[in-house]
C-alpha cells in the first residue's frame, strides 16, 4: 500500500482515471465524492488547513503512475467541498482554499470543551497558548489555523461566552472565557 | 395475378430490380400503368396499375408501388420482344388525357413473350404522373434500336443466368488453359491478360469520352479477374501461405471496388433520383458493412461508393439525402449520428449491447486493467476503423461502462471503478468484484 508520510493512500489513488475529470455525470459525481472524502481525510490527519491551488499539494499528483490533476480539476473538487460547506475560498480568484473538516460551529464547541477541560471557565488565555500551548498539545486545537480560530472565537463572543482583547504585544490577542 | 405472361423481375432487399449482365438503366417514370387497351383481345394482358417504370438498355421494368395493393410485384417486357413502337399521336384529345405510349409485343402461340412470336398484342403505357413523355419515347426508341441485348449473346452466363446477378463462382474457371500454380500463376495470368488488354487500355485513356465508353469493358475485366482469383483461392488454399492469401485478398478488394455497372444518375432517374440512389446505396453497402463488422463511417462509404461508380460521381449532399431516405423504405440499413457528430451507416440489426460486451471483455483483461485501452487498441480487437472504435468507446463511457484517462501518454479508457468503491471506507476492497480484480492486476507485477 502506498503512503504519503504517515497517511495511508487508498488503492484507487493509482487508478489513472481518478486524475482525469470525468465528463459523464454519474461517474463524475462518484469521482468528486471520492476526492472530497480523500481531501478531508488527508487534511484532518495531516492538519492541513489551507490548500493553495497553485502550490504543490501531495494529493494532487501521483508520481507512481505519472498523473496529476489539472487546475480545472483541482478547482472542481475544491468547489464541491465549498458547496458542501466543508471548505471556503479565501480570495475571489479561487487561489487559496480553507479546508473545514470541522465546521466553524464545531470548532467553537471544541474550544468550549477545551476551556472546561482546563478549568478556564473564567480564565484568560492567549491565542498563541491555544494554538501551541502545553494545554492544547495532543488535542485537535494544536496548530489550528488562525483564520479558523478567529471565526470560532467570534461565534462564541457573539453568544457572550468570551471576550477577545488586545494583549500587550501587538501580534497576540487574549481570550477571556465566561462560561 | 392470373394469366400474366410477362416474366417477373427479381428485386433486391431494398426494392431495386436485379439487372441482367451489362444492363443499364436509362429512364425512370413514376405512376405508370402498363395495360392493354385492345378491346377484343383474346390474350389476357395483365392490368398493371400505378407503378414505377424503368427503361433499361434491355428491358422495360414495371415495379409496383408498395403502397398500392391492387397489383403487386415486378414484371419485365424484354425489348427484344417488341415488334413495333407506335409514334406518339398529338391531338386535342391527348392534351387533356394522360399521355400514352403504345407498342406491339410478339407472343408465342402458348402466350409467352418472344422475339419470334406469331401472335401479337398492343400494350399501352399510361403516364399518370409528371414525366417527360417525349424524352422517354425518344430514349425508348433509341434503346430498342440499339439492340444492346444482342451484344451479350456469347457472354458466359447470360443465357442461364438471366435475371440474376452474375455472382456465382466457377463460370470462368473452366476457360483457363494454363494451370495456375499459387500466386505466381495468378500473377502471370494477370500479366498476360493485361498485356492483351493493353490496347484497349490505351484506347480508353485517349480521352474522357473514350474512357466512358470503355468503362463497361473495364468493369467486366475487373469482375472477370475477381472471379478468377476467387476460384484460384478456393482450389489452392492448402498450397498458399498467409502472405499469399493476403495479397490475393488485397487484389480482390481492389477489384471489388470497381463495379457498379448501372449507376443511378440524375439524368436517368430525374425526380426519382434520390429515391433510386437511396435504394442502390442500400444494396451497395451490404458488402462493406459485413467486412467492417456492421458499422461503417459515412465518409468511407462516400469514397467506396463513388469509386465503384467510376464516372457518375455523386456529391456528399446527395449521399446524405439518399441515406436519410432510408427511413421511408424497408431497407436493412440505417444512418446513425453519434453525439460527437460522426455519422455512420449500420445494419438495423446491429446492437450496441454486443459491442459493449466485447469492449467489457477487452478492458477486463489483466493488461488492460492496468494500462487501459486507446481507440487504436480497440480498433484492432474489434476489427473496425479507429475513428469508429473511438465512437464505440465514447458511447460505452456515456453508459458508465468505461471512464477516461487523459495524460501526456494520450487518451485512454479504463473499466469504470468509481461505482465499485465504497464511500464509507475508502480503503475497503471487497473480496469479489471488479475493484478487487483491478487491485490484484495492479499489484501483481510490482
Amino acid at each position: 500500500m502506498q503512503k504519503l508520510g504517515e497517511f495511508k493512500l487508498p488503492h484507487f489513488f493509482n487508478y489513472p482515471p481518478y486524475f482525469t475529470l470525468q465528463p459523464v455525470r454519474d461517474t463524475r459525481e462518484k469521482q468528486v465524492q471520492l476526492w472530497k472524502d480523500l481531501i478531508l481525510d488527508y487534511c484532518r490527519t495531516q492538519k492541513v488547513f489551507v490548500i493553495g491551488l497553485e502550490e504543490e499539494f501531495p494529493l494532487f499528483s501521483n508520481p507512481v503512475i505519472g498523473r496529476s490533476l489539472t487546475h480545472e480539476a483541482r478547482e472542481a473538487f475544491l468547489s464541491a467541498l465549498v458547496a458542501d460547506g466543508r471548505a471556503e475560498w479565501m480570495d475571489k480568484g479561487h487561489r487559496k482554499c480553507l479546508i473545514l473538516w470541522h465546521r466553524i460551529q464545531e470548532w467553537a464547541e471544541i474550544l468550549v470543551q477545551f476551556a472546561r477541560d482546563n478549568g478556564l471557565e473564567d480564565g484568560v488565555v492567549t491565542m498563541e497558548e491555544i494554538r501551541f500551548g502545553t494545554e492544547s498539545q495532543g488535542t485537535e486545537l494544536q496548530g489550528i489555523d488562525r483564520t479558523i480560530l478567529n471565526r470560532a472565537l467570534k461565534i462564541l463572543e457573539q453568544k457572550g461566552k468570551l471576550v477577545v482583547f488586545k494583549g500587550t504585544s501587538t501580534d497576540d490577542e487574549g481570550v477571556k472565557f465566561s462560561l | 395475378m392470373s394469366g400474366n405472361f410477362l416474366p417477373p423481375v427479381q428485386l433486391t432487399a431494398s426494392g431495386r430490380p436485379v439487372l441482367q449482365r451489362n444492363e443499364i438503366e436509362c429512364f425512370y417514370l413514376s405512376s405508370v400503368d402498363l395495360i392493354s387497351e385492345d378491346e377484343p383481345t383474346n390474350i389476357p394482358f395483365p392490368n398493371l396499375k400505378s407503378g414505377l417504370l424503368i427503361l433499361t438498355s434491355h428491358r422495360l421494368l414495371w415495379i409496383s408501388d408498395s403502397s398500392s395493393s391492387e397489383s403487386t410485384g415486378a414484371f419485365a417486357v424484354p425489348l427484344a420482344a417488341i415488334s413495333h413502337i407506335f409514334s406518339h399521336k398529338k391531338s386535342i384529345k391527348s392534351m387533356f388525357a394522360s399521355p400514352r405510349i403504345r407498342f406491339q409485343l410478339s407472343l408465342t402461340p402458348d402466350g409467352r413473350v418472344s422475339g419470334h412470336g406469331l401472335r401479337s398484342v398492343v400494350a399501352t403505357i399510361v403516364l399518370r404522373g409528371k414525366g417527360d413523355c417525349d424524352a422517354f419515347l425518344a430514349k425508348f426508341w433509341e434503346n430498342w434500336r440499339a439492340r444492346a441485348w444482342e451484344d451479350d449473346g456469347p457472354a458466359p452466363g447470360s443465357s442461364s443466368n438471366s435475371g440474376s446477378a452474375p455472382a456465382s463462382s466457377g463460370i470462368y474457371s473452366s476457360d483457363g488453359t494454363v494451370r495456375m500454380v499459387g500466386v505466381a500463376g495468378i500473377l502471370r495470368k494477370e500479366q498476360e491478360m493485361w498485356e492483351s488488354t493493353d490496347k484497349s487500355l490505351q484506347d480508353a485513356f485517349q480521352d474522357l469520352n473514350a474512357l466512358m465508353s470503355k468503362a463497361k469493358e473495364m468493369v467486366m475485366l475487373a469482375e472477370k479477374m475477381r472471379q478468377k482469383l476467387l476460384s484460384g483461392s478456393t482450389s489452392q488454399t492448402n498450397a498458399s501461405n498467409d502472405e499469399e492469401m493476403g495479397t490475393k485478398e488485397e487484389m480482390q478488394d481492389w477489384l471489388l471496388s470497381v463495379g457498379i455497372i448501372s449507376p443511378v444518375t440524375k439524368e436517368s432517374a430525374g425526380a426519382m433520383y434520390h429515391q433510386q440512389l437511396s435504394r442502390q446505396l442500400a444494396d451497395f453497402v451490404k458488402v462493406p458493412l459485413e467486412r467492417a463488422g456492421g458499422m461503417v463511417n459515412l465518409i468511407d462509404i462516400y469514397c467506396l461508393f463513388n469509386r465503384a461508380r467510376g464516372t457518375e460521381l455523386i456529391s456528399p449532399d446527395d449521399l446524405l439525402q439518399a441515406c436519410s431516405l432510408w427511413e421511408k423504405f424497408d431497407v436493412p440499413v440505417v444512418l446513425r449520428k453519434f453525439d460527437s457528430g460522426v455519422m455512420v451507416i449500420q445494419n438495423k440489426s446491429h446492437s450496441d449491447e454486443e459491442v459493449f460486451t466485447k469492449i467489457k471483455v477487452l478492458v477486463m483483461k489483466p493488461d488492460t486493467l492496468r494500462a487501459g485501452i486507446s481507440a487504436s487498441d480497440a480498433a484492432r480487437t474489434l476489427g473496425v476503423a479507429p475513428a469508429m472504435a473511438k465512437e464505440h468507446l465514447l458511447s460505452a463511457e456515456s453508459k458508465g461502462l468505461l471512464c477516461r484517462d487523459i495524460s501526456p501518454d494520450g487518451f485512454r479508457f479504463y473499466i469504470n471503478l468509481f461505482t465499485e468503491i465504497d464511500r464509507d471506507d475508502l480503503h475497503l476492497v471487497k473480496d469479489h468484484g471488479i475493484y478487487a480484480t483491478w487491485v490484484r492486476a495492479n499489484h501483481a507485477p510490482q
